[in-house]
């Protein structure tokens, strides 16, 4: 049996996905970053072969696809790839039809337009600046001391919302604690959140088409979801594993490479 | 460049000549033919940014009022001016910036080099003259050219005062002439980029460019650029490109990012990409200069520039230089710093995708402050260009 590997080494949470020649997923994993790269690939490698079985080796991967902002730090043979491309690679194998890719990253967010055949025509990411990424909803979290889970919770039971500013991350923390000590309801607070978030992400593209979603920031807020439906009027579609997606579209790199190289 | 330096440096400490900061497509000719040594503050910006400088210099002009949301060409030079430092030390042993007795600007590039030289007029305690151009021209008229050749005419009669010499005519139209050459050799040296592969990048030009600004209208800039082309010919009958494997041309539109040449380049040469041509190496082709309507000339060709033209001359001139050097696709530099000189902000990029099927880019980034830039994001968004052609 064959297997292949994609790793993408973002800059908060590395994820790995490992499928065979039939492109099923045999097993994926998610750690922090850290401060080591290298270090973290290896780790990784070692809890994902561990949840395979015991036995199961490095060499027993064909070819490795890395990709993300640590690609080239991922330190074993590999062809690398921009996310860009695995992103694409990995959305267009679970959905078809022209549309707007949104992939939510925790320092960034990727938009790429799709055509019919799966194309990727246009793309765009933020400004060095992260209002409109996970690092907006985490760092909100952090302040309001409350897991992402509970902000979810709480901002899908909010009739209405409290419109919160979207362009500076730590000054929308401090508008929010502004807004407690004012008194005001707390799931209109954790709604607002949401919501300026997706106005942020929705002031960088048009969405066109279909809505597909990925990323960390999907996986783990689910009111995303209902936030971005209410905005664009689409239902966003979303693959079954957000946050590995682009280790998926790596793996499926991976698979249709392992004719050209020597491995 | 060391010698232009040197020479501006010894004319500022001598009382027998005069030294006139100008900006970068200001009046240059006027000045040189009025016997003035010419300095270019915004080459001492970009000298600062490509130095890596900028960051310590741009706070300390912030400290003093001047924002960090305007030019970095500007908080920069003003901020080094204020800590008393100059890359110009380092590079070429010139002690300090030149000490002006004029300063002379024109609003054809940016409004906000006004502001800019104000706050040196001050400090010098000199006289500050602006030359006035109409913005956004979509077709350029008598009236515009009128307008501006009496301001030009004006400034002589200013200059007189400060040099208390007359104004050599006949040595105007000398400088005239080797200015339309050197523009002319220029524009030659920037268009062998046509060849593919190109025997020569954006970044390359945003080197030899430096005569073309600070040496247009002497005799310096004409030899340099002779002996310039000369060599870059010598390239092309060798099929010489400047990256080894050009696969993907780009066109760059807006600002370099000073502090970044080295790292986009080697980004883009590994990718097997050429950044082939500009808008902003083409700014300083002025090949309309005529010594015989000196003054109308010169005004036509200031005002001609692409920054000073409307949406719709320039979203023709992109489409036209896009083609013209065969470009894959068009990247445009999003400068915070630099609204004048940056054209992703109206619709640019979507009108060349859906109007013309040009393929678009946007880096977002900056001149001088490199605390705009992200490394990262801009590697990924070049590498990922290949793997979708």
């Amino acid at each position: 049996m064959s297997f292949f590997a994609g790793i993408d080494i973002g800059s908060s949470y590395t994820k790995i996905c490992l499928i065979d020649e039939k492109k099923k997923i045999i097993a994926e994993d998610i750690v922090s970053s850290g401060i080591s790269f290298e270090k973290t690939s290896k780790k990784i490698l070692r809890r994902v072969f561990k949840k395979i079985n015991g036995n199961f080796k490095i060499n027993d991967i064909k070819v490795f696809v890395s990709t993300g902002v640590g690609r080239y730090n991922f330190p074993f043979k590999k062809i690398t790839k921009t996310e860009i491309s695995c992103l694409v690679k990995g959305m267009t194998y679970y959905f078809s039809g022209k549309g707007t890719i949104i992939d939510i990253g925790a320092e960034d967010v990727k938009m790429v337009q799709i055509n019919e055949e799966g194309e990727e025509v246009d793309f765009k990411m933020n400004r060095k600046c992260a209002a409109g990424t996970g690092a907006f909803i985490e760092e909100i979290s952090r302040k309001l001391r409350m897991p992402l889970k509970k902000l979810n919770n709480l901002a899908e039971q909010a009739k209405k919302s409290i419109e919160i500013n979207s362009f500076c991350t730590v000054f929308a923390g401090t508008e929010i604690i502004h807004l407690i000590r004012e008194g005001k309801d707390i799931k209109e607070i954790a709604r607002g959140v949401f919501e300026s978030f997706v106005n942020r992400i929705l002031s960088m593209v048009k969405v066109e088409g279909k809505l597909f979603l990925a990323g960390g920031a999907v996986a783990h807020n689910p009111f995303l979801l209902k936030v971005f439906e209410e905005k664009t009027g689409i239902t966003p579609l979303v693959p079954p594993n957000p946050q590995t997606l682009v280790a998926f579209g790596a793996a499926l790199f991976a698979l249709e490479n392992k004719k050209k190289i020597d491995v | 460049m060391e010698r232009y330096y040197k020479e501006i440096y010894e004319a500022s400490q001598s009382d027998k000549e005069k030294v006139a900061w100008c900006s970068s497509v200001g009046p240059a000719e006027i000045l040189i033919a009025a016997g003035f040594k010419v300095y270019y503050p915004e080459n001492h910006g970009a000298l600062i940014g490509a130095k890596k400088l900028a960051t310590k210099y741009i706070i300390k002009a912030n400290s003093i009022g001047y924002s960090p949301d305007i030019c970095s060409y500007l908080t920069s030079d003003i901020g080094a001016y204020l800590m008393n430092e100059t890359p110009l030390k380092d590079a070429y042993n010139v002690p300090s910036i030149p000490r002006p007795d004029v300063l002379v600007y024109n609003t054809n590039q940016c409004r906000e080099v006004q502001d800019w030289f104000k706050f040196y007029g001050n400090e010098f305690k000199i006289p500050v003259v602006g030359i006035f151009s109409p913005w956004k021209i979509k077709d350029l008229k008598k009236e515009h050219v009128e307008f501006v050749s009496n301001q030009f005419k004006n400034l002589v009669k200013e200059l007189e005062k400060i040099t208390q010499r007359k104004f050599d005519y006949d040595y105007f139209k000398e400088v005239i002439n080797l200015s339309r050459e050197c523009s002319l050799l220029w524009k030659r040296f920037l268009e062998t980029a046509q060849n593919r592969p190109s025997p020569i990048t954006f970044f390359d030009g945003t080197i030899h460019m430096a005569p073309a600004v600070c040496l247009r209208g002497l005799k310096e800039a004409v030899d340099y650029y002779k002996l310039l082309n000369s060599e870059v010919e010598e390239r092309i009958k060798r099929k010489e490109g400047a990256i080894d494997n050009e696969k993907i041309r780009f066109y760059w539109e807006g600002m370099p990012i000073w502090g970044r040449l080295r790292f986009l380049s080697e980004v883009f040469e590994k990718n097997n990409s050429n950044v082939v041509a500009s808008t902003y190496c083409n700014s300083w082709v002025f090949e309309d200069l005529s010594p015989e309507e000196p003054f109308e000339s010169m005004a036509e060709c200031y005002l001609k520039i692409f920054i000073n033209r409307s949406e719709e001359v320039k979203e023709r001139i992109l489409v036209e230089e896009i083609q013209k050097y065969k470009c894959d696709a068009i990247i445009f530099h999003d400068a915070k710093t630099c609204p004048h000189n940056t054209n992703s902000r109206f619709g640019m990029p979507e009108r060349l995708r859906e109007k013309y099927g040009i393929k678009t880019l946007i880096i977002y980034g900056d001149l001088n402050d490199l605390r705009c830039f992200s490394d990262e994001q801009t590697k990924t968004l070049i590498e990922s260009f290949p793997e979708r052609t």
